[in-house]
């Protein structure tokens, strides 16, 4: 439904979003990652048509947003960063004036009204003025308008920012389950929130995309993904190296924390995929030597990590 | 509904919504009337018809046209809500036009309102009344060229007060640039025809000769590109923001 081919945008010499390409079908949540002043928020601007790309194609449900700006600004939703909103209007006003402007009327958009509303849990502000409205009913009234018109696509830049746990995980249950039919792009800084929303997530530093995966994929490029944890009574942690050193399945053992009693070592593997049977190797050198064996965990691999490695590693190139 | 009248009902709505729009009717309404009767004597002239009225609109306008139009886009910009209006699936002539109209009709609403003066001089004597009406054309009009200046003043800028001060300045400079203490020193050091081409730009001559009963295709086309061009030249000024 999203199609981004070879997008690019430079503001003088600065080169703000770099050969970006990347589509998005329906069914998707794509996530957008990135550090503060990475693109994300240039790139959905670029997508939405707000801003025209320098060089580059961006096609919405196969419109090209620079050459027929208005048939693919019809099919998406866009919640700009930080949620503008005419401040003299209700939000039941402001709500109409967005439905009317895209065409919707009449008995149409009462019920428009009332749908997005009611997925925004804005009720209890209805009639209320938008410049009394506290920072979270704000950023909902700024959702709200964006899916007044139910959409295929949905753009967002950074849906969550500013509210409350609870209000975010409302929001990502929101997207999640409006994901199921249409194609969503969101933008955010909060890994957490790319596992618990998204099905695929982009990882975009200096205008460049330098990841593009599943949450799971990503997390598989963590150094730590995969590796095991053993948490060990009443061994000296040289022992506990030298007897997991004996694994023939691990290339590396590290000792995390040696604070006695409890020894926590890290025991990496040789090659990706033969994890079930480091395991169990570890197991049985464990068994072997009678160690009191507190926990044995193997690690998923964390987003974060991978993130500061993907995003960090190419500043300090330069 | 058309997309420019969405637009229109929303500018409006946000006129009457705040009290600008009742501040700026009783005001305008009471300088109209302290104009006409007390500076321009409509009294003691003892003549039927309206030119003390509309004597004073061009000089009115310059400063309440610009409080009407100062917000158009420079709020937009502020309130970041431009992002949300050009993502909106209509054109930016659309947003233009739409709001544009709002704010003329909102202009043409305050001078209409004006009529008892009309009534006043139909009471007093006989006027001629087509004059009249090509004078509230004239004058109409007049107020659309300086809102048109004021909605590209204020595509220039977040902030009201500037668009508000480059807007007044313009017109100022409209209203003068016809007048003899600017062209006799202009006609010192330039020829003849920078001279006369400086005093073509002048609202004045045109607003006189409707306020006079007389159309004429040139000065209904000078107000109609005194509308259009500045109005061009926001759409282009949005167009620069977004790159």
């Amino acid at each position: 439904m999203i199609k981004v081919e070879n997008l690019s945008k430079t503001f003088g010499p600065k080169v703000a979003v770099n050969d970006v390409s990347f589509t998005v079908e329906r069914g998707e949540i794509l996530g957008f990652l990135g550090p503060n002043g990475a693109g994300k928020s240039t790139t959905m601007r670029m997508i939405t048509g707000y801003i025209p790309p320098t060089a580059g194609v961006v096609k919405v449900g196969g419109n090209d947003v620079t050459e027929k700006p208005i048939e693919a600004k019809r099919l998406m939703g866009y919640l700009p960063e930080s949620a503008p909103l005419y401040t003299d209007m209700t939000v039941e006003g402001f709500l109409g004036f967005c439905a009317e402007v895209r065409g919707i009327k009449g008995a149409d958009k009462a019920k428009a009204i009332d749908r997005a509303i009611d997925m925004c849990f804005l009720k209890a502000v209805r009639h209320q003025s938008v410049d009394t409205l506290s920072k979270g009913f704000r950023h909902r009234t700024g959702f709200a308008q964006a899916i007044i018109h139910d959409p295929d696509i949905l753009v967002m830049d950074e849906p969550t920012d500013g509210l409350d746990p609870n209000q975010k995980h409302e929001v990502r249950s929101l997207i999640r389950r409006m994901g199921q039919s249409k194609a969503i792009i969101f933008s955010t800084h909060i890994l957490e929130e790319v596992e618990a929303a998204c099905t695929r997530a982009i990882i975009i530093d200096q205008g460049k995309i330098v990841a593009n995966g599943t949450p799971e994929e990503l997390k598989a490029k963590s150094e730590l993904a995969n590796s095991y944890v053993a948490s060990i009574n009443g061994t000296e942690a040289s022992a506990v190296r030298d007897g997991l050193g004996t694994v023939i399945q691990s290339a590396k053992v590290t000792i995390v924390t040696d604070k006695a009693p409890t020894v926590v070592a890290r025991v990496f593997p040789k090659k990706a995929g033969a994890d079930g049977e480091l395991g169990q190797a570890i197991f049985a050198v464990a068994a072997q030597n009678n160690w009191k064996v507190n926990e044995i965990k193997k690690e998923e691999g964390r987003l974060d990590d991978v993130f500061r490695n993907i995003t960090l590693s190419d500043n300090q190139v330069q | 509904m058309n997309p420019i009248l969405t637009i229109t009902k929303r500018e409006l709505g946000g006129f009457f919504n705040s009290p600008v729009a009742y501040v700026f009717l009783v005001i305008f309404l009471l300088m109209t009337g302290a104009f006409t009767f007390f500076i321009g004597q409509f009294f003691d002239r003892a003549q039927a018809n309206l030119q003390p009225f509309f004597m004073w609109h061009p000089w009115l306008y310059l400063f309440l046209v610009p409080a009407v139009g100062m917000r158009l886009w420079s709020e937009e910009r502020r309130l970041g809500t431009l992002e949300l209006l050009l993502t909106m699936p209509i054109s930016p002539w659309q947003s233009i036009t739409g709001k544009f109209i709002a704010s003329w009709g909102f202009l043409i609403l305050a001078l209409s309102l004006t009529f008892p003066i009309w009534w006043t001089v139909n009471d007093l004597g006989s006027p001629d009344n087509g004059a009249i009406f090509t004078g509230y054309i004239g004058s109409a009009l007049m107020a659309g060229g300086y809102l048109a200046i004021t909605s590209m003043t204020s595509a220039l800028t977040r902030n009201q007060v500037i668009s508000f001060i480059l807007s007044v300045v313009i017109c100022l400079s409209l209203v003068l640039c016809g007048w003899p203490p600017v062209t006799d020193p202009l006609a010192a050091y330039f020829p003849n025809w920078i001279v006369e081409g400086v005093a073509a730009f002048s609202v004045m001559p045109h607003f006189d000769r409707l306020q006079q009963g007389v159309i004429d295709s040139r000065d209904l086309i000078y107000f109609i590109s005194l509308i259009g061009f500045p109005l061009f030249a926001t759409s282009v000024i949005i167009r620069s923001l977004r790159s």
